[in-house]
This record gives structure tokens, sequence and C-alpha cells, in this order.
């Protein structure tokens, strides 16, 4: 054993030296590999960190200077409901009311999720509690690739189909508040479904094997047992689902209609903070006002994100604590 | 049904996962208020002959059970049987203790809800009850409403037999159910078991060690390579065991 172990040291060395170096550089080169190796990573994290906070701090600086820079106040900005920058109101401040656009979006990424739980949570029991060879081999892939669609696909989709059949038996253009949830529910149902599948086969098989050796049977086990403990795995799909609608800004705005008015109605023309984002960012200089109040949007977007992110935080604690 | 007909029997049982066959040919019978231990190394087949019992393995796919199981002199192991039912009345407990996430009361009431028990004195009465058989009560009677997952690893098995007994069941299957505990837990949960023979129940128990057998069990039966071996009543088993392989186990020369 030992005369082995001295037979690679001399190869190794033989190695080392034939490089030009004896025994010496051959420590210190391990040695900068361990550096080497702390500082990239450092580094990379550092950066990561910085990025973050340098983003946070531009949105909010450039956001809040809206309120600070240009005056207008914080209350008609929230809760104004008309947006029309470029006109003065008897006030004389610019008409910047985003309320229409904080509905707007929240209507559509909360009736995008109520459309497609139901779908992602039926389609994940199925693959996960009554065919789990085919949710492992056809499912699962199937959906990760529906993940991976670019979101002006179904924009595409949206505005050939979902309009054009929302016009059809509702009337009027078919833009608006309700073709844009069907465009987000599709665009999320594949994220809700992976995750909702993911929380239910983490569920362990020693609870459904308690409930059938009780005489339970499946559907029982299923909504009695099996649901109720995948429920932060489930609440925590739809987050993220919900961040992702209410991020979403090309399929949506391809289908809402971009009016900035206040919805009055699921289908006339409405619009989102995202929406109203992608169509007006390239069209003003920096330093306007209305430039900043665009900001001020991104920033309400920004905020909302880290709400959603941090409910999904506190469950996933909650849901560890419940484990433990 | 005459008084010979034992509770629950097996006539060349067979337990096969995807074509492989994990359990070789075997009939044993199961007498009303006595406990009987399952012993071999692991992979013996003995905890696949237990999960047969109460058709347990229907519910892994690939799996099937061949033979006949006898259950008060009739054939459960049929297409049509109710395995609903039998479940109800073949209880079962496993090795890790695997209360549901939610009260030590709804850890109870939970089957029995499901198979229609209502009311609420109904319910605390059964409650109370399974609790009391499983030695448990006195522990919890005053965080019923506490989340089971609070309780002790000992605590939560004797929970998951309390909930067992609740049903009411003739036979109840332990798939080796202190293997997880501490000798202290152990000890109140083989209580419990020679409590439920008493009381009538049919007791089978998958068990590695073998001391436990010696001490619950009326009689024993050994499994090696999916065949059993040798069934007998235990202390005659351990002192004078007939099968070359089961002494070799016994003085431990493998296993």
């Amino acid at each position: 054993m030992n005369k082995e172990l001295d037979e690679r040291e001399e190869v190794a060395q033989a190695a080392s030296s034939a490089h030009g170096g004896g025994r010496q550089p051959r420590v210190r080169s391990k040695h900068s590999i361990e550096r080497g190796g702390l500082v990239f990573t450092g580094v990379c994290v550092g950066l990561v960190v910085i990025l973050v906070v340098m983003l946070i701090f531009m949105v909010c600086s450039r956001g809040i200077a809206t309120f600070v820079h240009d005056g207008i106040s914080l209350g008609a900005f929230l809760s104004g409901t008309t947006w029309n920058p470029h006109t003065n109101g008897p006030d004389g401040q610019p008409l910047m009311g985003a309320l229409p656009m904080i509905c707007g979006s929240f209507a559509v990424t909360l009736l995008s999720c109520v459309i497609s739980l139901p779908f992602a949570l039926g389609a994940s029991i199925f693959v996960v509690e009554v065919q789990p060879t085919f949710g492992q081999k056809v499912f699962r892939p199937m959906v990760e690739l529906l993940t991976g669609i670019p979101s002006v696909v179904y924009g595409l989709v949206g505005l050939s189909i979902v309009v054009k059949w929302t016009s059809g038996w509702a009337g009027g253009t078919g833009y608006g508040i309700f073709s844009g949830s069907i465009v987000l529910a599709l665009m999320i149902l594949p994220t809700v479904t992976s995750l909702a599948t993911d929380a239910i086969a983490a569920v362990p098989d020693s609870y459904r094997d308690g409930s059938y050796g009780l005489g339970c049977t499946r559907w029982q086990t299923i909504l009695h047992v099996v649901l109720p403990s995948a429920m932060p795995g489930i609440v925590t799909a739809v987050i993220m689902g919900m961040t992702r609608a209410f991020g979403e800004a090309l399929a949506v705005q391809m289908v809402i209609g971009n009016a900035a008015k206040m919805p009055t109605g699921l289908f006339t023309p409405a619009s989102t903070l995202t929406s109203v984002l992608t169509m007006g960012m390239g069209n003003e200089a920096m330093g306007t006002v209305f430039n900043d109040v665009l900001w001020s949007l991104a920033m309400v977007l920004l905020l909302m994100s880290l709400v959603f992110i941090l409910i999904v935080h506190l469950i996933g604690r909650k849901g560890a604590a419940k484990n433990g | 049904m005459t008084s010979t007909t034992p509770l629950l029997a097996t006539e060349d049982v067979t337990v096969s996962y995807s074509g492989k066959e994990a359990l070789h040919a075997t009939s044993l019978s199961f007498e009303r208020g006595s406990v009987t231990a399952l012993i071999g190394p692991s992979g013996c087949g003995k905890s696949t002959f237990l999960r047969s019992l109460n058709l347990m393995n229907r519910e892994i796919p690939g799996c099937r059970i061949g033979g006949s199981i006898l259950y008060h002199g009739k054939d459960v192991n049929t297409r049509g049987v109710d395995t609903y039912q039998l479940r109800k009345q073949i209880g079962m407990v496993f090795q890790q203790p695997n209360p549901f996430r939610k009260s030590i009361r709804e850890n109870i009431a939970f089957a029995p809800k499901r198979h229609g028990l209502s009311g609420k004195a109904n319910i605390d009465a059964l409650v109370e009850e399974s609790l009391r058989a499983a030695a448990l009560w006195d522990e919890v009677k005053d965080k019923l409403d506490q989340s089971a997952y609070a309780l002790s690893g000992g605590q939560q098995q004797r929970l998951c037999i309390a909930r067992t007994l609740a049903m009411h069941p003739d036979v109840v299957l332990m798939d080796e159910p202190c293997s997880a505990l501490d000798p202290i837990a152990t000890y109140s949960i083989e209580e419990t078991i020679r409590d439920m023979a008493k009381r009538g129940i049919c007791v089978v128990i998958v068990t590695h060690n073998m001391e436990q057998a010696a001490r619950v069990s009326d009689k024993t039966a050994f499994f090696l390579l999916g065949d059993m071996v040798e069934f007998g009543p235990t202390p005659e088993l351990f002192s004078r065991p007939k099968d070359k392989r089961l002494d070799d186990y016994l003085t431990g020369r493998f296993g």
C-alpha cells in the first residue's frame, strides 16, 4: 500500500518536473488554484449582489424622482384614474394617474391564475397519482417544453385565435382583459403545472400508505391527505405563476388593446403596467416628466415582484417549520 | 363458519413484482387474539407477505398477488373484493410513524369520518377510546388539537396504532413498528400489542428483532429468500428449530 503511494508520488513528481517545475512550484500551483477558485467564485457572488442592489437603486431613484423632482403627488399617482401625461389637469400637473394600469395588471394576473389553477392542479394530480409512468416519460418533458416557448409566440396565438374568438361571441374588438387573461393563463399554465406536480410528488408515500391502510379510497386520499400536505407547494406554484403573469409584457400588450383608462369590463380594451411601459419607454427622452413616471411604473412592478417573492419565501419557511 | 376456521389464512399466496416472484407459495393461518411474528433477513419476503394480507401491494404498479387469502373463510384475493372495506377490518401500522399532517384528534377521526361517522360526541368518544387503547390518552388528552408532529416518535407510532384501532379492526398488520424507536418507546408498543391480542385482535408483526419476536409473539414464521421456511409456536421455534437454515439464522451465522 505504502509502496504504491510512494510510486505514485514519484510519477507525479516526474510529471511536474517534466514541465519545468520541482517540488516547490507544484505546491505553489496547488495553492494558487485554491486561491483562484475562491477569488473567482467570490467575485461572481459580488457581481450578482451589486447588480441586484444597483438595479433596485436605479429603478427606485428614477421612480421616486417623479414625486420628489417633478412634484407629482404619490396619492395622485396611485389613485388617479386618468393617464394622459401630455395634458395638464386642473391643478396644473400632468395627468399621471396609474390606477388604470395597476388595476389592469392585477385583473389579468388574478384572472389568469383563476383560469389556469384548476387545469394545472387537475393535470398534476393525474400525472402523479393516477398515471405516474405517463407523467414521467411524456407529460413532464412536454410541460418543460411549453415553459420554454417565448412569450411572443403566446401573444401571436392570442392575437390570431383568442382575440378573434372573443370578439366573435362577446362582441366588440375582442381586445381586453379577458383575452389578456386567457393568453396569460396559457402562458403560466406550464409553470404552475410543473411546480404543482413537484409539490404533489414530494408528498411522502407513507402518507398515502397510512390513508390506504385505513381503508380510504384513492380520491379520499388525494383530497384529504395528499393535497393538504402539498398545499404550501401549490400556493408557491400559484404565486410563481402570478409573478410571471404580473411581469409579462409582450404577450399581454399584443391582446389587451392598450387603452390606458379605467377598466370597465372584461371585454373592452385596457392596459397593464408592463404594456404602458413597453409602449412608452422608447418614445420619451430621459429626464422628462413622462419618462420619470414610466420609471415609477417600473418601480411599482419591481416592488410587487419583491412582495411575491417574499410571500414565496415566507411560505417556504412556514412549510419547513411544519415539516421539521 | 365453524370455530376451527382461522380468522385469516393464506393458501399458496405468491407475490410478484413486474413478473419477478418475490414471495413463493406461502400458506399460513392466523388466529383471533394471537400475535404472530414474521422474521427473517432483509429482502426475504416477510414484508411483502404482510402487505399482501390487506392487499396493500395492489397499490404498487406491476404487483400481482396469486393464491387465496381467506378472511373469515372467504377468499378476498379476487377482482371484485372491496379493498377499502377489507382494509377497514385489516388495519396496518407502518415502519416509520406516519401520522397525517393534522391535529392529533383529526388523525384519529379522519378515516372514521370518511367512512361515515358524524356527530361531535361520537367522534370525541371514539378519539378517547382509541387513544386509551393505544396507551396514549393520558399523554395527549390536553393537546388533542395540536399537530401530531409535535409528538415524539414513539407517541407518533402509538397515534398510528390508535387511528388503526379506531376502525375496530379484526386484524392489525404491523411492519417493523418499532424499528425507528428507542427501547422505552419499543417497550410501550409491545405492551400495546399484547393488550390488543388480549382484546381478541389478531396481530401479525414483521420484525427484525429476534428478542421482540420472542417477547410478544405466540407463533413465529421464518422467511428466507422468498420462502416461508418454518412456522410454529414461538418458544418451540426458537429453542428447537427444525430447519437447518433457521438454526443458522438464530445462531447468527448469516442475516
